[in-house]
Formats: C-alpha cells, sequence, structure tokens
C-alpha cells in the first residue's frame, strides 16, 4: 500500500481539490438561481409599492402553481436526457378528461380528479413506450403527443369549454382555502407535490436510476438495470404530474379550456433550466426547479405591475434564460 | 535511479536541438501539475514520452498546443522562444499535435476533413470541390497513406481514420509531430504502417514526440525515450542501452516483478459457463467454450475477431441468432443485461467510460449501481448507509485509490476506475466476470494491481473471462485461450502449451477466404455442424 500511495500522491492531491470544487460547486448552483431570485425579488419590492404584500405574494405562489407542477415532472424526464414536449397540451386534455368524467357524466370530484391524474400518467405511459421502447428520440415522441394532445382536446370537447360552475368542490381544489386566509390551496398542493418529487428523485430506486440513466444510459443498462422499463416509470411519472397540473388549471379557471394549453411545455422546460438542471441530462434538482418556477412568475408578475406590456415580457424572460443558463455555464468553466 | 539532476542533457554542440523544454512549471489551483520539467527533442530523431496517467503528458501536449499557457520556464523551437498561443498558431509555428481522441468529421469525406477550414475557394462564397479532391489526393501520394479523398471518413476503420488525421497534420509542414498514444487501437500490421510512416517523415530537421504505453513499440521505433513522473523529469536513455523494466521501474518510482506464471492448475473443475453452437447475424459463427470454475479464461484474437461480440452475446447486449448458454448445466435465456445480471453474470466493457462508468456520478453511486436493488433498499427506498459502508468496504479491500466515496468517477485515474467498475460487480456478488481489455489505457503500475486483483479473484472461486489484445498479458494471466478469428473459435489451448507463436497461428487463420484453413479447422463443407466441434478441433492440434 505505501509504495505506491507515494508515487500517485500529486493526484490524489488533485483528486481531492476537484472533489470539494464539486460540492462547492453544487452548492453554488442553488445559491445562484437563489440569488437571482432574491435580487429579482428585490428589484420589484423597490421599482413598485404595490409588489410587497400579502396579497400580490400570495398571487405568485397561487400562478407558480400549474408551471411549478409540469416542471416538476418534467424535471425527471430531462435529468434522464430526455425532454417531454407534451406536457402543456397533455395538461389540458387531462383537463378536458375531467371536465367529461365530472361535469358530463357526473362521476364525483375526487375520482374524477384521480382519472384525470392517471389519465396524465397514460399519456405518460405511452411517451415512455414510444422513446424506451420503439426508441424514437424523446424531442419527436413527445412532440408527436404534444399534436395528438392538442387534437384530442378539442375532439372530445367539441372544441367548447366545459364549465365546473356546478361542482363547487373540484373548484376549492385550487382557489379554496384549507389553511389561514386568503391562502389558496393550489399553493398546498405544489407544495406537497414538490416534496413528493424530492423524496422520490433523492431517496428511491426510481430517483437513483433517473440520475444513472441520465449519466451513462448503456453503462447503466450493461450494469444489469432493465432501463427501458425504469423510463417508462420516469415518464409516467412526468405524465402523472401533468394530469395533476390539467386538474389545478380547470380548477382554477373553473374550466377546462381545451384550446389551451401550448406554450406551457416551454415555461416549465425554462424553469427546469434556470433551475440549473442540464439539457445533457445526469444532474438537476426539485429545489432548483421551483426556484426556477419561482423566478419566472416574479418576474411576469412584477413586469405586470410596472405596466410593461406582454410582448415585452417575453422578450425579458427569453433573456433572463439566456443569462440563466450562460452563467451556469461560465460559472462550470471557471472552476 | 532517478538522474541527479535534469542536466544529463547531451551538450548542445552535436546536434541542434529540435524542441527544448527549459524548467517549465504548470500549476491548477491546490495542484502543480507540471515542476521544473526538462525535455529535449533532437533534430532528426523519434522520442519516446512515458509515465503513468497523470505524469503530466497531457498538461504538457496542452502547454506545447498554447492550450495552456505556460507558469514558469520556456520552450524553444529550433533555437528560437516558442509561445503559442492557440493550437493554430502552434501548428504555423511548426508544431502539429495528434491526440488519442481524433477530431474528424464522420460525415464528411477525406479530402473535406483534411482541409477543414482552409477548403479551396472557387469565388468568394463557393468551395471548389475538384480542387480540394485534387490537392488532397497529392497531399494522400506525397505521404503515401492508403485512402481515397472522396471515401467518407465514417466508413473508415480506426486505423485509416487516423491515417487522416496524420496527413492533416503533416499537411502543415510541422518540424515537430507529436503523437498521443497513436496505436491504441491498432493491431500489429497497422502498428507497422503507421511505424513506417513515422520513419518516412524523420528528417535531419524534423523530430516526432511518441506518447505511449506499449513498451515494446518504443524499442522498435523510439531512438531516445524520457520519462516523466508526478509532474517532473526523471531521466532519458537511449533506447538501445536501455531496457523495459528500467524504463517502467522508472516511470513507477520501484522495481515491478517480473513475469508471473497463472496461479493454480484449475484442471478437471466443474464447467460453469457453457457456451455451445453460438452465432450472431452481424459475425460469430459457431462460437463454443466452456469456462470452469476458479478460472480465467483468455480470449486472444485480432482486432475484430469477434471476442467483444462474444461477451456481448453471453451478457445479453447483442442479439444470439442461434446458440446456447447453460450456467451451471442449465440452460439460461439472455436477452438483456439485466437476465445476464440476474443470473450474476458481469460484463467489464473495454470502453470504461462509455460503457462501464458514470462518469460524473459519485464512487458510491457507481460501486452501488448493479446491486442496488437487491441490496441497498426496501420497498423503493434507497438504504443510503447501507450502500456507504458497501462502498467504503470495497473501496478498502480493492485498494481503490479516492479521497472519499464522494468523489466524481471521472476524476479518479484509469486503474482505480476500472476498479471502481470491478467492485460493482462484486457487490452484485457475481460468479461469472468477463473483462474485455482490463488493462487497456490503465499505466504499468496500476496493471499489476489489476492481474494480482483477477488472480485473487479467480482463487477465490470466480470464473473469469478475459479478452486481451496484448499477448504476453493473455499468456501471462491465462489458464486456457481461446483463440478467435473472423467470428470463429479457431482454437483452444492449455496454458502449458500456448506460446505467442501457437496463438497468432490461430489468430490468423482466415476459414472464409483461404480453404486451407477451413480444412485445419474441419469446416470443408458449410459450418453450423453444432456444438461439440470445439473439442474436436482442439485435439487435432
Amino acid at each position: 500500500m505505501t509504495a505506491p500511495a507515494v508515487t500517485r500522491e500529486p493526484q490524489e492531491h488533485r483528486t481531492g481539490v476537484e472533489a470539494v470544487g464539486a460540492g462547492l460547486r453544487d452548492r453554488l448552483q442553488q445559491f445562484l438561481a437563489f440569488a437571482s431570485l432574491i435580487v429579482i425579488f428585490v428589484f420589484f419590492s423597490i421599482a413598485s409599492s404595490s409588489f410587497l404584500n400579502y396579497t400580490n405574494v400570495t398571487a405568485i405562489l397561487f400562478s407558480t402553481v400549474v408551471i411549478g407542477l409540469l416542471a416538476l415532472g418534467t424535471t425527471f424526464v430531462i435529468i434522464t436526457g430526455g425532454i417531454d414536449l407534451s406536457i402543456g397540451t397533455g395538461m389540458t386534455l387531462c383537463a378536458v378528461m375531467s371536465g367529461v368524467l365530472i361535469v358530463n357524466s357526473g362521476v364525483p370530484v375526487l375520482i374524477g380528479v384521480i382519472g384525470a391524474v392517471l389519465f396524465g400518467g397514460l399519456i405518460g405511459l405511452i411517451n415512455g413506450f414510444n422513446v424506451a421502447v420503439l426508441g424514437i428520440p424523446p424531442f419527436i415522441a413527445t412532440l408527436a403527443m404534444m399534436l395528438v394532445a392538442q387534437g384530442l382536446a378539442l375532439v372530445i370537447s367539441d372544441s367548447t369549454p366545459i364549465y365546473f360552475n356546478d361542482a363547487p368542490s373540484y373548484i376549492s381544489i385550487s382557489t379554496g382555502h384549507l389553511f389561514g386566509v386568503n391562502f389558496p390551496n393550489a399553493v398546498l398542493v405544489l407544495a406537497v407535490a414538490a416534496v413528493i418529487a424530492a423524496v422520490v428523485l433523492n431517496k428511491t430506486v426510481l430517483g437513483r436510476y433517473t440520475y444513472s440513466i441520465g449519466s451513462n444510459e448503456e453503462a447503466t443498462a450493461l450494469s444489469g438495470i432493465n432501463t427501458r422499463r425504469w423510463k417508462m416509470i420516469i415518464y409516467t411519472l412526468a405524465g402523472l404530474f401533468t394530469g395533476l397540473a390539467g386538474v389545478m388549471i380547470s380548477a382554477r379557471l373553473a374550466s377546462a379550456q381545451p384550446g389551451t394549453g401550448l406554450g406551457y411545455e416551454l415555461q416549465a422546460i425554462a424553469a427546469v433550466v434556470i433551475g440549473g438542471t442540464s439539457l445533457a441530462g445526469g444532474k438537476g434538482t426539485i429545489v432548483g426547479t421551483i426556484i426556477g418556477a419561482l423566478i419566472i412568475s416574479v418576474l411576469n408578475n412584477g413586469l405586470q405591475i410596472m405596466t410593461i406590456p406582454q410582448e415585452w415580457q417575453n422578450v425579458i424572460l427569453g433573456i433572463v434564460i439566456l443569462v440563466a443558463v450562460y452563467a451556469d455555464m461560465a460559472r462550470k468553466r471557471a472552476v | 535511479m532517478e538522474d541527479a539532476s535534469p542536466a544529463a542533457r547531451p551538450a548542445d554542440g552535436e546536434r541542434p536541438l529540435l524542441l527544448h523544454v527549459e524548467g517549465v512549471g504548470k500549476s491548477f489551483p491546490g495542484v502543480k501539475a507540471l515542476e521544473d520539467m526538462h525535455i529535449d527533442v533532437r533534430a532528426g530523431e523519434v522520442l519516446a514520452l512515458v509515465g503513468e496517467n497523470g505524469a503530466g503528458k497531457s498538461t504538457l501536449m496542452k502547454l506545447l498546443s498554447g492550450i495552456y499557457t505556460v507558469d514558469e520556464g520556456r520552450f524553444f523551437l529550433n533555437g528560437e522562444p516558442y509561445e503559442p498561443i492557440s493550437p493554430k498558431h502552434a501548428q504555423e509555428l511548426g508544431i502539429s499535435i495528434i491526440h488519442q481522441e481524433f477530431n474528424l468529421m464522420p460525415d464528411l469525406t477525406v479530402a473535406q476533413n483534411l482541409f477543414i477550414g482552409r477548403e479551396p475557394r472557387g469565388s468568394r462564397l463557393f468551395l471548389n470541390e475538384r480542387r480540394l479532391n485534387a490537392r488532397a489526393q497529392e497531399l494522400i501520394e506525397r505521404l503515401h497513406l492508403p485512402l481515397q479523398p472522396k471515401q467518407l471518413v465514417g466508413n473508415l476503420t480506426v486505423a485509416k481514420q487516423q491515417m487522416v488525421e496524420i496527413g492533416k497534420a503533416l499537411s502543415y509542414d510541422p518540424k515537430l509531430l507529436i503523437m498521443d498514444e497513436p496505436t491504441a487501437a491498432l493491431n500489429d500490421a497497422e502498428v507497422e504502417v503507421l511505424h513506417g510512416l513515422i520513419r518516412r517523415f524523420i528528417q535531419p530537421d524534423t523530430g516526432v514526440i511518441y506518447i505511449s504505453h506499449r513498451m515494446d513499440e518504443l524499442r522498435r521505433i523510439s531512438d531516445r525515450i524520457t520519462v516523466i513522473r508526478d509532474g517532473r523529469y526523471v531521466g532519458t536513455r537511449e533506447t538501445r542501452e536501455t531496457t523495459m523494466k528500467e524504463v517502467i521501474s522508472m516511470m513507477v518510482g520501484r522495481e515491478i516483478s517480473g513475469e508471473v506464471k497463472p496461479v493454480g492448475v484449475r484442471q478437471g473443475r466443474e464447467v460453469v459457463l457453457e457456451v455451445s453452437g453460438l452465432s450472431t447475424k452481424e459475425l460469430l459463427k459457431d462460437v463454443s467454450f466452456e469456462l470452469r470454475k476458479g478460472e480465467i479464461l483468455g480470449f486472444a484474437g485480432l482486432m475484430g475477431a469477434g471476442r467483444t461480440e462474444v461477451a456481448r452475446a453471453v451478457v445479453g447486449a447483442d442479439k444470439i441468432d442461434h446458440g446456447t448458454i447453460k450456467l451451471n448445466g442449465r440452460e439460461i435465456r439472455v436477452h438483456t443485461p439485466a437476465d445476464a445480471a440476474r443470473h450474476r453474470i458481469g460484463y467489464l466493457s473495454e470502453d470504461r467510460k462509455r460503457f462501464g462508468l458514470l462518469l460524473e456520478q459519485e464512487v458510491n453511486a457507481n460501486i452501488g449501481l448493479s446491486a442496488l436493488q437487491e441490496r441497498f433498499q426496501s420497498y423503493g427506498w434507497v438504504k443510503d448507509k447501507v450502500m456507504r459502508a458497501t462502498s467504503k468496504e470495497y473501496v478498502g479491500t480493492l485498494r481503490i485509490k479516492t479521497p472519499s466515496i464522494a468523489q466524481t468517477a471521472k476524476n479518479l485515474s484509469g486503474g482505480n476506475q476500472q476498479k471502481v467498475v470491478i467492485a460493482k460487480w462484486l457487490v452484485k456478488d457475481c460468479d461469472v466476470l468477463i473483462f474485455d481489455e482490463p488493462t487497456r489505457g490503465i499505466d504499468v503500475g496500476a496493471k499489476e494491481e489489476i492481474y494480482r486483483l483477477l488472480n485473487e479473484l479467480a482463487q477465490q472461486g470466480k470464473s473469469i473471462i478475459m479478452i486481451s489484445s496484448e499477448l504476453p498479458e493473455v499468456l501471462r494471466m491465462s489458464h486456457r485461450i481461446v483463440v478467435m478469428s473472423e467470428g470463429r473459435v479457431t482454437g483452444t489451448l492449455e496454458a502449458d502449451e500456448a506460446t505467442q507463436e501457437s496463438v497468432m497461428h490461430y489468430a490468423t487463420l482466415r476459414p472464409d477466404e483461404n480453404p486451407e484453413d477451413a480444412a485445419e479447422l474441419g469446416l470443408a463443407e458449410p459450418a453450423m455442424s453444432g456444438a461439440g466441434t470445439t473439442e474436436g478441433r482442439t485435439e487435432e492440434t
């Protein structure tokens, strides 16, 4: 033991330093995203007197829910090195399914909700089958699913919105107040979902394999892991979050709007990316994703309060994504 | 054994120095990668540069190619200070470097690759493809390269792709050509072609720095050998006057025990794995062999003989067309590597980085990966503490050099990465381990450790298949040797009857082209005679 240890000392020294660097890097990652959130938040608090108050902050959290839920599920997919473009219109299709079940068929609200969430899981399962078993690239497979879901939502609903006015308990899933004053349930749903996602990602076999597949899919398969099956499970999980998002958005609007949904997937992916998850796979955290989603809604809210037109809000959001990702890359290069 | 000072250089009088590296140092945060480095390349010589992984070779390459800048010391090229600011600048100043990993565009032609970035233009905007091909042809003829301008690079063999890289490098008319492990993926015939090219390149005013781990090659191609270790200059020897043993001990800083014969005799032990009549659509034809308990079964053969393909078929990574696999006498069906792992058959790929490791993940995650589901979870929850404790235990027993199990796998040296992969399969408690080129890209000192580990595993009763392209390694380690050629098993040899010559004889049989070879293998009539033929074949010899 002693002889080789002596000859290789400098190398161990280097790897030691790099190990510390890696840990620091991860912490810095969270810090960077969190710091930008604070900076943006403080900026708007100073720039506008109507930004920092209980009602508005609650409104920000409330508006984070849908993008946040979609982003949670898609974080898993992106960590595997995949992408899911079907979550936006998939969410709408699930909302429509919820309407069909609860409003048109008169199913109890709870069953309807479960049905809609499971339907989201089915969409995800099909995505997973197409990606993992048929080997279609995730971009293409979920692009196709995006179109299918968009079309089906219109077909099933006959292109008309389904209103939940006769199911107040459904609406209260989003806008009701289980705790405290004016604190919408939707925020609680997101919080619970985020905790579940974080636990699954960090503490379970599924989470470990999510990172493994994203780091090196072939090596994972050759290690005796049934990567096809796990990828199907991961896409299904993303689908379940999509279904939940469908419930939350239709409860919030008190209606399922079949023509909407497109564009949400990109916002969700933006949230994941701002949160430091690598599109190359193998890296990412739930905390980062939630921070990313918050950054997007704080920006939207703040810019709105400052009466900056919607068109410019998009321009600014685009620039924020560029800056966030570039800062991440620059930092990685620097270390 | 170390030279007292690097001043053991020749007097500058007799021949001009092509490259003079004077006290060069380079530090990265917390690390001195190079310190007081001295290297001299004489005009007209091939200088072999050797050192273990991490000795500082790649840092030196990056300094010479202008990717890094030196902290201290200086370079002189033909007596002039040499200060490159980019790889392109380095090329203009007269130093071309061929890296181990190629920088080629597989979907472009040979000519397009050779002149990428400096294509002849027809007018301002448009390319002149005809002139491009003509210039490429000119270059190919001048250098005697076995290439054609319009071939697609992606369709070429590795050896020919390397020729494209060399052609590209030489088209700049460099004074100094640096080659980093140029033969790592070449067979002996291809190495000869490469060496011919190097000899033609050497002129009274040019030189080559040749980096390699293959000691036998250095003897054939180099004039002098410079050894570096831990970022420092160790010494230089005339190739003719030194022994490989001396060079190796300079590299590792200690004596290395010489030849070791396979440990113990495993004759007559029970058969663990029996493969009969294995065929695949692509390559394998009627491959049969037996693996006994506690045995190291070597697989020898030339590149493309089908050894890796046998391993991949046995573990279910490639589809089997015909044939059966029996484990402990019972036939098993293996469709995916997951099936193989369930039967305790582990495969350690020749390409660790691509097929073996999660490079960006912790050592801990890598070691626990295969056995995660059966040993480190309950109801889907990862038992982190148990997993960490197990990882630590294996880091200890396999002597994996890493500051902690939280270290990222890519930061380990090649030998230690290999040990991590071995640990992964030991944690899974595999009985059959298939090692594909277990020491590829691993430096000499670490190789010895891997050999010792393989012997220990065999003695513990593990059954090991060892695929290797290095004949000395196969001869030294194997209890029996299966030799393959063109997708067939052409011979099975016991350790005591195996010599370099006998293995090479079977490795070069070409039954598909040569009727005599086919007759020797009893393949006069169309193949597919089924299992059991291997036995007969071996006896005939």
